[in-house]
């Protein structure tokens, strides 16, 4: 047993109202800079949809992730490392998304808005932020956005490939769902795996995965190798970018930007001790149903004296021990089996975990009367708007049950709270049925309804100052070495007024209106 | 005065080129080993990459062993081993002229990229453009000379016996600038171009050549970093 601890996250997706909040303040701290226009390091998707980039999923077309060979070891699914070399993918790297996977970042030619007067009404064209020349759009960072059932996001979605004819005949009860997506720091990392250069990385503290931006010698089968496609290529400075966790706030012990920002307070931080020893074989576990579980096992009780010790052992601090026996995540990927890794098939291990989406189904069942036949709801979720079959291929590479399980339990929690909060007679028997106690359920709604700022975030902090001269990062901008990078650049001419004598009231009425950057 | 121009042109121009490679290369890694990069663009286009970069590369890589052993192996062993002196020339015409034409395809789909597609001409620095026509300068020049003058101008012109003689006396500092003055003109022009290359290798994308990542075949596939402790 080798213990390491892994920070890592779930989102409720019962809650996200896909407002975007999450990306766009994401985009702001890490990728508003020229080459990494492109980059959404945090998405937030419509499902069904193509996602981003288009169809992700559809690992056929983008080979990414691990397969297991003929000999039923773990191979990167673009190809070995042999592979590789033999057939001159060094030099052009066939499965690699291009720009339009993506969409072509662009900005609007707002002077035109503000030229001599005219016959008519002056337009903002669309002008490419590569080129420079006026472009026609037909591709977004979110071009499907509440979109869910259109002919193209429902026909090209791969998650629904395998599902029943009938169920898809059944669009006129079109369902909808969002899926926030970033980094998920995996176990077993592809990127990591793919990259020549040993630029890309597991930080051992805390499981973080980066890119070495030193290092990077721009080969780019990183992209390849993430099935999520979560690794960017900067076409500025040629190298590969991706979302970093935000690690020098988890450092500080606060939660990522998304995570902070989140308005349905749906992001639930915390740290995870795992077993890295048996990381390989449950990898390789044959059976695609079973990888939900196989990872599940993985996880190490916090509070079992054995495990604290030979964390202890194994360089885990006692704080960050802490914290996993408080951790959110523990509490519901493990204890009560409610959050889902996303896409366990592809046999990366991923650490950013989902609670299922319920809403759909209790609107459908609970202008019945549900409070006094609980039992209802076991019928009712088979019946469920969100196919079941999708939340699982989604969620547990296929496998219904484990999905249906944590559906009847969020279900009877809130039937319970329902009753509870309303003075109605509750039959608690029916808890037992889906593992829960009165209190569990409590403390389950308390967690997933309240969602306490202390309770969704538990992270310990890196105690930086005991491991490397902090000083000598004072000032760092991150991505020092490329142009465009600093704020300098654009906050230059403000600084040159600044000199000339202007105050700073008049810099900022020149500079601002209305609150927005003028261009 | 004649004499003092290829002096300076096959004795010190030479030093200059090569020397502008050793100094470049030693202060690219040093100090801007962060921007060491494959500068690839197959983000902003695919189809013609695809063939254009494996054409230019496979055929470029054939080529730099065929100057290897034509430069470096002198006459003498080829003869000791019995290879007579028109079945060398033969295979090497061959040879070398069917990998500088990969190499020259691929060069040509490349460029027409570089310069034709707007996401790529538009992202280009000006090293990028000067690379693409130098190599596209240096191959024609290297095909019209070993085809061109090989076959057809001056076949009784043999260059392991003034050409590779002077290319081996550079690596022991005694090069003589007469045994060039023997050389057809393309042969000078591309030796010329050739070595221009060399000299600016290191301070443009090519420097991506010196980063082949050797050690990716032998490492475990998932990388931990611990930071160092104090």
């Amino acid at each position: 047993m080798k213990v390491k601890a892994q920070i890592s996250m779930v989102l409720n997706l019962d809650k996200c109202i896909g407002c975007h909040t999450c990306s766009v303040t994401c985009k702001q701290t890490w990728t508003n800079r020229p080459g990494a226009e492109y980059m959404w390091f945090n998405n937030v998707e419509t499902r069904p949809g193509v996602g981003y980039p288009q169809k992700w999923e559809d690992e056929s077309h983008y080979k990414g992730g691990w397969k297991l060979n003929r000999k039923g070891k773990l191979e990167l699914r673009a190809g070995s490392k042999l592979n590789k070399v033999s057939l001159a993918k060094i030099f052009y790297n066939p499965d690699m998304p291009n720009m339009d996977d993506y969409y072509e970042p662009w900005t609007y030619d707002y002077q035109t808005l503000f030229g001599k007067e005219s016959k008519h009404q002056p337009v903002a064209r669309a002008k490419s932020q590569i080129t420079g020349k006026y472009m026609k759009l037909n591709n977004g960072p979110n071009w499907d956005d509440d979109l869910a059932g259109s002919d193209r996001s429902f026909g090209e979605d791969p998650n629904m490939q395998s599902i029943e004819a009938d169920i898809k005949g059944n669009f006129e009860k079109t369902f909808m769902m969002y899926l926030p997506r970033l980094c998920e720091h995996c176990l077993n990392a592809a990127c990591v795996a793919s990259c020549p250069s040993g630029a890309m990385y597991k930080r051992d503290e805390d499981g973080i995965v980066l890119v070495d931006q030193e290092r990077c010698r721009g080969w780019r089968f990183c992209m390849t190798g993430c099935p999520y496609k979560k690794v960017y290529f900067n076409w500025k400075t040629n190298k590969a970018e991706k979302c970093t966790f935000c690690y020098p706030r988890i450092e500080e012990g606060l939660p990522t930007v998304c995570s902070e920002t989140c308005v349905g307070r749906i992001r639930y931080i915390g740290v995870i001790l795992y077993d890295a020893d048996r990381v390989q074989e449950a990898c390789e576990e044959p059976d695609d149903t079973k990888l939900y579980e196989a990872q599940l096992g993985l996880f190490l009780d916090p509070n079992d004296p054995e495990v604290i010790e030979q964390a202890l052992a194994d360089g885990v601090d006692m704080e960050t021990i802490k914290c996993a026996q408080r951790s959110p995540i523990y509490k519901m990927a493990v204890e009560q089996k409610i959050a889902f890794p996303l896409h366990p098939e592809y046999r990366t291990m991923p650490m950013v975990w989902y609670v299922p989406p319920l809403s759909p189904i209790m609107n459908y069942f609970e202008g019945k009367n549900s409070i006094k036949y609980p039992e209802l709801i076991f019928p009712a979720i088979e019946e469920m708007r969100i196919p079941v079959e999708y939340l699982a291929n989604l969620l547990a590479g296929g496998n219904t049950e484990v999905i249906k399980n944590a559906l009847y339990k969020l279900a009877m929690m809130r039937l319970y709270m329902r009753a509870k909060t309303s003075g109605k007679d509750f039959d608690t028997e029916k808890l037992d049925r889906v593992d829960l106690t009165e209190e569990s359920a409590t403390s389950l709604y308390r967690l997933l309804a309240i969602a306490k700022y202390d309770d969704r975030f538990v992270i310990p902090k890196a105690k930086k100052e005991k491991i490397e001269h902090v000083e000598d990062d004072q000032g760092g901008l991150g991505y020092e070495e490329c142009n465009g990078c600093a704020l300098a650049p654009a906050h230059g001419s403000m600084l040159r007024k600044a000199k000339a004598g202007m105050s700073s009231k008049d810099i900022y009425a020149e500079s601002f209106y209305g609150g927005i950057w003028r261009d | 005065m004649k004499d003092i121009g290829d002096f300076l042109l096959w004795c010190v121009f030479p030093y200059v080129a090569l020397g502008s490679f050793i100094f470049g290369t030693i202060i690219r890694f040093t100090w801007f080993r962060s921007t060491i990069t494959a500068k690839s663009s197959e983000l902003l286009e695919k189809k013609n990459l695809m063939i254009g970069s494996i054409l230019f590369h496979v055929g470029i890589i054939l080529v730099f062993f065929g100057h290897v052993v034509g430069v470096l192996i002198p006459k003498a062993f080829t003869d000791w081993l019995g290879i007579p002196n028109e079945i060398y020339h033969i295979g090497a015409l061959v040879m070398g002229g069917i990998a500088g034409f990969l190499a020259l395809a691929g060069m040509l789909i490349l460029s027409f990229r570089r310069f034709s597609d707007d996401r790529v001409f538009k992202t280009s620095s000006f090293s990028d453009l000067v690379v693409d026509l130098a190599f596209l300068i240096v191959i024609v020049l290297g095909l019209a000379a070993s085809l061109g003058d090989g076959i057809f101008f001056h076949p009784e012109f043999n260059y392991r016996l003034n050409l590779s003689v002077w290319a081996r006396q550079l690596f022991y500092f005694r090069p003589d600038f007469h045994l060039m003055q023997q050389v057809p003109l393309t042969f000078k022009f591309h030796v010329i171009c050739g070595l221009l290359i060399f000299g600016f290798f290191p301070y443009t994308r090519l420097v991506h050549a010196l980063t082949l990542p050797w050690q990716y075949l032998f490492r475990s596939p998932e990388v931990y970093r611990r930071k160092p402790r104090i």
